[in-house]
């Protein structure tokens, strides 16, 4: 059993209410195919990389913010965004970087929690009050669920993560830590 | 207005991209794995937000330079970063105890940056602040360990405060560029950080059992391109790709 509860965060309600309302559901729907290139289970809604698609005369606009300062994976998602778009026909569009507001893994979607947690990451921990200052504790193993764990390293295979382990099944594991 | 503004940015993106680039050469020259991968993501942070810096810069100046030529096409003396920035990377001890002067500096400058009446400057600053509190808590820890644990780790640590504290005092320097974008509600008063930044390092140090030095002295000039005899060495290297094939693209 896996101790990881939903959290949908105000942040992500306003994510969810702000496509809603958009004029533009199909794009929004073709788009779910794009993934995360380093988290391939994780689609750049999920994640919130997209943070909105407007149509202003007959071209889309297609804005999109990087997880962190020097996050490598920009291009490609960038591309990635191109090519679905491409083959669905749509030639009129581009696809902006916006640094503000800065992204926060607050965003992340419930859905794209349970995905993180089936691939072996531990979900971040709500950020409303991180300062990244305090020792992250209590993070549960998504292996098994154990929250008898420890950090072994602040940052793992990308800046998003850290490395931890759990002393009950041993087994080590990536902590997507919360920004 | 604009001019200086672009002055400020590229001044901003040079420390980025100096102090970014010294950290890249930890990779694989890390004491051990996880050092290794934690150093290169503070680096990646830095050049990373040299990229927006200079990105910015480069739409500033609309001369169709681009963040490349930033980076890659200016010399030493058109680099305007703080000296602290450039020195090698030292022992991993000499590394730390600069990422802990750093990162309190820029755990304080970040917030008022993101207070800027110019939205992309105070954009990046906000993005950033969220990595220097990652970047300082490390820092801060490793000092702990250092001062607290053997003979050694504390000599060498004590020799790193020694040899880097007279390059830190530039970072409160403000120059008439740097004073009057303050003025402005552009840029940072970085004079007013000073008491707060010694306050906290102060603090960290007495936690570590670790001094302060007792020498008066220090050494400047980086804003106004006077560097140390490290800068033309790293840029050598750094930029000798981008040099021997002018125009190259990935």
């Amino acid at each position: 059993m896996i101790a990881d509860f939903p959290l949908v965060s105000a942040a992500y309600e306003a994510r969810r209410a702000q496509r809603e309302a958009s004029k533009l559901p199909k794009i929004w729907t073709l788009l779910d195919q794009v993934c995360d290139p380093e988290i391939p289970v994780l689609s750049l809604w999920d994640l919130g990389v997209i943070t909105d698609i407007e149509k202003s005369g007959g071209r889309l606009t297609v804005t999109i913010t990087p997880t962190y300062s020097g996050c490598p994976a920009m291009q490609t998602m960038h591309d990635d965004i191109e090519a679905v778009l491409r083959q669905a026909g749509i030639d009129a569009f581009e696809v902006r970087a916006s640094l503000a507001p800065a992204w926060s893994s607050d965003w992340i979607s419930p859905e794209g929690r349970a995905k993180l947690t089936a691939y072996g990451i531990a979900a971040p921990k709500s950020c409303d009050s991180c300062q990244g200052l305090a020792l992250d504790s209590d993070i549960h193993c998504p292996h098994c669920g154990s929250a008898d764990t420890r950090m072994t390293s602040e940052f793992g295979s990308t800046a998003c993560k850290a490395l931890f382990q759990c002393r009950s099944c041993q087994e080590p594991f990536d902590y997507f830590k919360p920004i | 207005m604009k001019d200086k503004i672009l002055e400020y940015t590229t001044r901003l993106g040079d420390d980025s991209l100096v102090l970014g680039h010294r950290l890249s050469e930890w990779c694989r020259n890390a004491p051990f794995l996880e050092e290794d991968l934690a150093l290169i993501n503070v680096s990646l942070d830095y050049i990373g937000r040299a990229r927006m810096f200079y990105g910015y810069a480069a739409e500033l100046a609309g001369d169709g330079r681009s963040e490349d030529d930033f980076a890659f096409m200016r010399d030493q003396r058109e680099f305007s970063n703080l000296l602290i920035h450039e020195l090698p990377k030292g022992d991993f001890a000499y590394t730390m105890l600069r990422q802990l002067f750093v990162d309190v500096f820029y755990s304080l400058f970040l917030p008022r940056l993101a207070e800027s009446s110019d939205e992309t400057l105070a954009a990046i600053a906000a993005k950033a602040i969220k990595e220097t509190r990652y970047h300082l808590r490390r820092s801060h820890e490793w000092t702990l360990r250092f001062g607290l644990g053997t003979d050694e780790s504390r000599e060498r640590a004590q020799r790193a405060i020694d040899q880097l504290w007279g390059y830190t005092h530039e970072m409160f320097d403000l120059d008439a560029l740097e004073s009057e974008l303050a003025e402005a509600g552009i840029g940072v008063d970085n004079g007013a950080l000073k008491a707060e930044w010694e306050r906290q390092v102060i603090a960290i140090l007495t936690e570590a059992e670790l001094k302060l030095p007792q020498e008066e002295w220090a050494v400047r000039g980086g804003r106004e391109g006077y560097h140390t005899e490290n800068l033309g060495q790293l840029l050598n290297e750094m930029q000798s790709v981008h040099r021997a094939y002018p125009g190259l693209e990935w």
